[in-house]
């Protein structure tokens, strides 16, 4: 009995220590080798509208933040517009460009797209092109909008073979309305220019 | 030197691991689509089977002869594998990211390869010298990666010619397949060790 014990114990131990050996040594090498992931492009990414429509030649926004860290130009996103553009200049500290009209035009307002179900003939093309899965159906199936999903990017326009997809600025309603600030603050009186004012 | 050169010219070419020996097929048929991606699976699994080959060697000759646990070798090599698989990836993730892009995705896949596995058990049943077992392991590795790279060369031209339908697709890889195992065995009788 105790030999048969033993030389379980005989086989299990050298396999023991290999397994020990070898769980330090990745164990070690994940502590010494480890990769920050490139921090600048994290904050890129943060800035970026997260459309993941492609627009920017790079097939999301993610890529396409890694390449802003990498030195690609910053001014290559329509859904972001100005502001996204400022944003990443501001954070980078680089000059900022005017949006690259090659990749787009700035929409003025938000917009979403709207199906016409009665004309849709079912064909999937546009739920195969919308990055963000908002489209909703299913072959031989009208399809329609989940409005609330949808980044407004425009990419199921154009495989629609029936024109059905039409762009329409989101509604405003009470839950969506921004309010607006003042455009200029002129005051009628005020002690702000005055040296000596209590501020 | 002779004999280290007739090892390679053997592994390589005579006793070739795919299309002779029928290892590491998954790969093979797998990730031979592209002829870029044939050369990056080549090159990270020569580097890894080479090394692989080393490291199965020492194992087995200081951990399991000396405790007289033979038997134990399928699963100590197997562990022994993925070990270096795992390592291999930290480091060239950390110390050429360029590297890390070409062999990348391909690194895991390597875990499994029968190949490396088959080496490293032939290198024993063979009682291979240390010196030997390197060989071995690098002819076997250049002799997959030499297969690899002409089979998705020829692949990248199968799919741009005009195939009959019921050859399409994985019929006419698993055939011209075939018809390289042919070939390769023109190489029988080049050398015998």
């Amino acid at each position: 009995m105790l030999t048969v014990l033993a030389y379980i114990l005989l086989a299990a131990l050298p396999l023991a220590l290999l397994a020990f050996f070898s769980g330090s040594l990745l164990g070690f090498a994940a502590e010494k080798f480890k990769v920050e992931g490139n921090p600048i492009a994290d904050q890129v990414n943060n800035l970026l509208p997260q459309t993941q429509c492609g627009q920017c030649g790079f097939p999301g926004c993610k890529p396409y933040a890694e390449a802003i860290a990498n030195g690609e130009k910053i001014n290559r996103c329509p859904p972001g517009g100005q502001s996204t553009i400022d944003a990443i200049a501001n954070l980078l500290g680089v000059e900022a460009e005017p949006l690259d009209a090659e990749h787009g035009v700035e929409k003025a307002v938000p917009m979403v797209a709207y199906i016409r179900e009665d004309e849709c003939i079912g064909c999937t093309k546009c739920i195969q092109a919308c990055p963000v899965d908002a489209i909703l159906g299913a072959a031989k199936q009208m399809h329609t909008v989940i409005s609330s999903e949808c980044t407004g990017c425009d990419l199921c326009v154009e495989p629609c073979p029936v024109d059905c997809i039409e762009m329409r600025p989101v509604e405003t309603t009470t839950s969506t309305w921004i309010w607006q600030p003042p455009a200029s603050t002129t005051l009628i009186a005020s002690d702000k220019d005055k040296p000596n004012a209590a501020h | 030197m002779t004999e280290f050169l007739l090892i390679l010219v053997s592994t390589v070419l005579v006793n070739n691991f795919v299309l002779v020996q029928f290892l590491g097929l998954c790969p093979f048929m797998g990730v031979s689509n592209k002829l870029e991606t044939a050369i990056g699976m080549g090159a990270a699994t020569t580097f890894v089977l080479t090394l692989a080959s080393v490291c199965s060697y020492l194992v087995y000759t200081y951990l399991l002869l000396p405790f007289d646990l033979a038997y134990l070798k399928t699963i100590s090599f197997i562990m022994v594998i993925a070990v270096v698989v795992g390592f291999t990836e930290l480091v060239i993730r950390k110390t050429s990211p360029l590297l890390y892009r070409v062999l990348g995705i391909f690194l895991p896949l390597i875990t499994v390869n029968c190949a490396v596995l088959g080496v490293a058990l032939l290198n024993v049943k063979r009682n291979h010298s240390f010196a030997e077992s390197v060989f071995y392991g690098f002819g076997a590795a250049a002799g997959f990666s030499l297969v690899m790279v002409l089979f998705a060369a020829m692949r990248e031209r199968i799919a741009i010619a005009d195939i009959p339908k019921p050859f399409q697709g994985a019929s006419i890889a698993m055939l011209s397949a075939g018809l390289m195992a042919l070939a390769f065995m023109g190489f029988t009788g080049l050398v015998s060790i």
